[in-house]
């Protein structure tokens, strides 16, 4: 079993602080969701866990089994097993995205030791037939003309071409219609076992019908406000987040407002 | 401070040159009127780069007499690789001496001429004094281009007859392994009406040094309804003063297409314009370049619209590293009365260290009310949202780079159609940028 350990994280873009103390512990076969309205914070937790290069930890810890995930850079990350299926990934024109993927499969593994196309094409077809994308997807250029669902549904095919241990899937449902939902949930639901864990971040319960979280967290106000089961998010998707705010003495949930 | 120029070959050289070559009276008067007319012309002025105390005039010898390959086998293995084993239009030069040709028989049979410049020059004097020099690049431009006419010693003739698409690929390759040798190569290639043709041509230095100039020239017709893809990677060794000057003229409905690798170690000039002359021509026109070292380098491609309903596109991409700089001039220019033209164009150039320069400079001159035309450009360091993208599926700082490099310079490299010049110009490109 592995574990991802976020410890009091404070963040920091541009001089504006985003988080302010979140803790989170997932574990490899749970299934972790966050909720929470819009300038809480939920993207920047994604950001952070995986370093992008705009956002400043000033305080806390993120460990994986153990390891300071924070002294590592982005690709060291993701050769440690994270994964973050991006909002808003790039477009990198002249890049295949059959190319991409094997170099980033290949990025695993020991030099001599690279997936062998023939496997690796086998595969993909699989893969791209379960999240019902055209196989001509293969051939055109990283993300490049890509509709928005067609970019969602390749944050997906990475991830489950990649198999990382936790996988952080940043808005995953937002853009898709009903059918490609159920296309991308079957997806992540095929990863689910004992050597995955998954932290997926929305603001809406839909995409929590086909995939039930085991843990259900808000976020208001760069904090983790409130957890649960998958109860609460049906809580949430049926009287929507005022009861919690009322609870807690919260006005305004966005980042920079104070309890 | 002006340099005065002293030419190093004299009217008697030249006219000895082109009597020990058989050339037609004409020929040979062109060659002195050029020379003459070189010492007192003035250099081309490419925008932004200043070239008046480069050295285009000084060379050890004007030829250098190199052997033939009697077989493919012969050749220096770096050029065999470029090669491909069913290529059978192809013309090898060594140095100055034509060293190689063979053209498929059937193509033969239905009038296609391939052949060194100086047979043609001989041989096929009518199409050669017709196009030679007359529309598309004129000796009295400017000194580099009269100088170019004057001291001519090399290149290759290739001629498509009416209405014949030749499906293989024709390919012309330059071997350079004489520190001591000039290129004054002339590349014509005439596309009668209704023909297609694809052209690659190879310039390939097997030695790291070179103590000469390279002045060449390329000029491209396609007649009527014509069609003519021009592939070239230029790969030649630091030492050269290199003036490349490619030019296609398009009549009605013609199309000509240049994917240009250019990957040259030496300082380069590089003029590439096409002339839409025709109604609904085509001119599209694709050139990436490596700079690296203290290379100075400018590359002005032009499109000029004659024709109505003409389009032209220019795409070039740059990248530059060390302390290379480069100057990127994409010229679209519309005449008056060339109706519903289109001109577009896009320049951009990658930085890969701080000591490096690029400038991209795009200009639209238009003297027409009904036309489209649009232009970007972009000068900067790889994007760090597309490293974090690649590096957080796991790939490295270093190969994240490299991948977006690749793909940034992918737009030649992928329409090269001989597979083995797209292997080369991959591998130059990979050996400039790391």
């Amino acid at each position: 079993m592995s574990t991802l350990v976020i410890k009091d994280l404070h963040v920091e873009i541009e001089g504006k602080q985003i988080l302010k103390g979140v803790n989170i512990t997932i574990n490899t076969s749970e299934i972790h969701a966050i909720m929470g309205p819009n300038g809480t914070g939920k993207s920047t937790l994604a950001s952070a866990i995986m370093g992008h290069p705009k956002y400043e930890v000033t305080q806390g810890t993120i460990e994986l089994d153990g390891e300071d995930v924070l002294a590592m850079e982005v690709d060291e990350r993701a050769r440690a097993g994270l994964f973050l299926a991006m909002q808003y990934p790039s477009e990198i024109s002249g890049v295949t995205n059959a190319d991409f993927m094997r170099s980033a499969m290949n990025a695993r593994r020991e030099e001599g030791n690279e997936v062998s196309l023939m496997k690796f094409i086998r595969e993909l077809d699989s893969k791209m037939e379960t999240l019902a994308m055209d196989q001509d997807m293969a051939q055109r250029y990283l993300n490049e003309g890509f509709s928005g669902g067609e970019k969602k549904r390749n944050e997906i095919l990475q991830m489950m071409m990649i198999k990382p241990t936790f996988a952080v899937l940043d808005e995953i449902d937002s853009g898709l219609d009903i059918d490609a939902l159920k296309v991308v949930s079957d997806g992540i639901n095929q990863m689910k076992g004992e050597n995955f864990g998954c932290l997926i971040i929305t603001h809406y319960q839909r995409l929590l019908n086909y995939i039930t979280p085991d843990h259900v967290h808000v976020m208001m106000q760069g904090r983790v406000v409130k957890s649960g089961g998958p109860e609460l998010a049906h809580k949430l998707e049926a009287e929507g987040y005022d009861w919690i705010k009322a609870e807690l003495g919260i006005e305004d949930e966005t980042v920079g407002q104070e309890a | 401070m002006t340099v005065e120029t002293k030419l190093t070959m004299t009217e008697q050289d030249v006219r000895s040159f082109s009597a020990s070559h058989s050339e037609p009276e004409e020929f040979t008067n062109l060659r002195v009127q050029a020379l003459a007319a070189a010492e007192a012309l003035p250099l081309p002025k490419p925008d932004k780069t200043k070239i008046i105390n480069w050295n285009f005039t000084d060379f050890p010898v004007h030829t250098v007499e190199s052997s033939t390959y009697a077989s493919l086998d012969e050749l220096p293995e770096q050029v065999k690789s470029i090669v491909d084993t069913d290529q059978k239009n192809l013309y090898i030069q060594h140095n100055n001496t034509p060293a190689y040709i063979s053209l498929d028989k059937n193509l033969q049979q239905q009038g296609v001429i391939l052949t060194d410049i100086q047979t043609a020059i001989r041989e096929h004097g009518d199409l050669v004094a017709k196009y030679f020099m007359t529309e598309a690049v004129k000796a009295e431009e400017h000194k580099l281009t009269a100088l170019h006419a004057a001291l001519l010693n090399g290149g290759m003739f290739l001629y498509v007859p009416k209405n014949l698409a030749i499906k293989n690929p024709v390919q012309a390759i330059f071997v350079h392994d004489n520190e001591e040798a000039s290129l004054f190569n002339h590349a014509l290639i005439v596309a009668d009406k209704g023909s297609e043709v694809t052209y690659v041509e190879n310039y390939i230095s097997t030695v790291p040094k070179a103590k000469g100039q390279a002045n060449i020239v390329s000029e491209v017709f396609a007649e009527d309804n014509a069609s003519v893809t021009y592939g070239a990677v230029d790969v030649l060794a630091e030492g050269f003063t290199t003036y490349v000057n490619r030019r296609g003229v398009a009549q009605r409905d013609a199309r000509i297409e240049w994917a240009l690798g250019m990957m040259n170690d030496s300082d380069t000039i590089s003029d590439n314009t096409t002339f839409l002359i025709g109604d609904n021509s085509v001119g599209d026109t694709k050139t990436v370049v490596v700079g690296r070292g203290t290379q100075k380098q400018n590359f002005t491609t032009q499109v000029i619209h004659w024709g109505k309903n003409s389009d032209g596109q220019i795409l070039k991409h740059g990248v530059m590293k060390d302390s290379a700089s480069a100057i990127f001039n994409g010229i679209g220019k519309i005449e008056h009365g060339a109706t519903k033209a289109n001109a577009e164009q896009e320049s951009r150039v990658l930085m890969l260290s701080p000591k490096a320069r690029g400038d991209a400079n795009p200009i639209l001159l238009i003297d027409e009310d009904d036309v489209t035309a649009g232009h970007a450009a972009s000068v900067g360091r790889v994007d760090p949202l597309q490293l974090y993208y690649l590096m957080s599926r796991g790939i490295t700082k270093q190969e994240a780079e490299r991948l977006v490099i690749h793909g940034f310079l992918a737009p030649v490299v992928n329409v090269l159609p001989i597979e083995g010049v797209k292997k080369q110009l991959t591998e130059v490109i990979e050996r400039k940028v790391r």
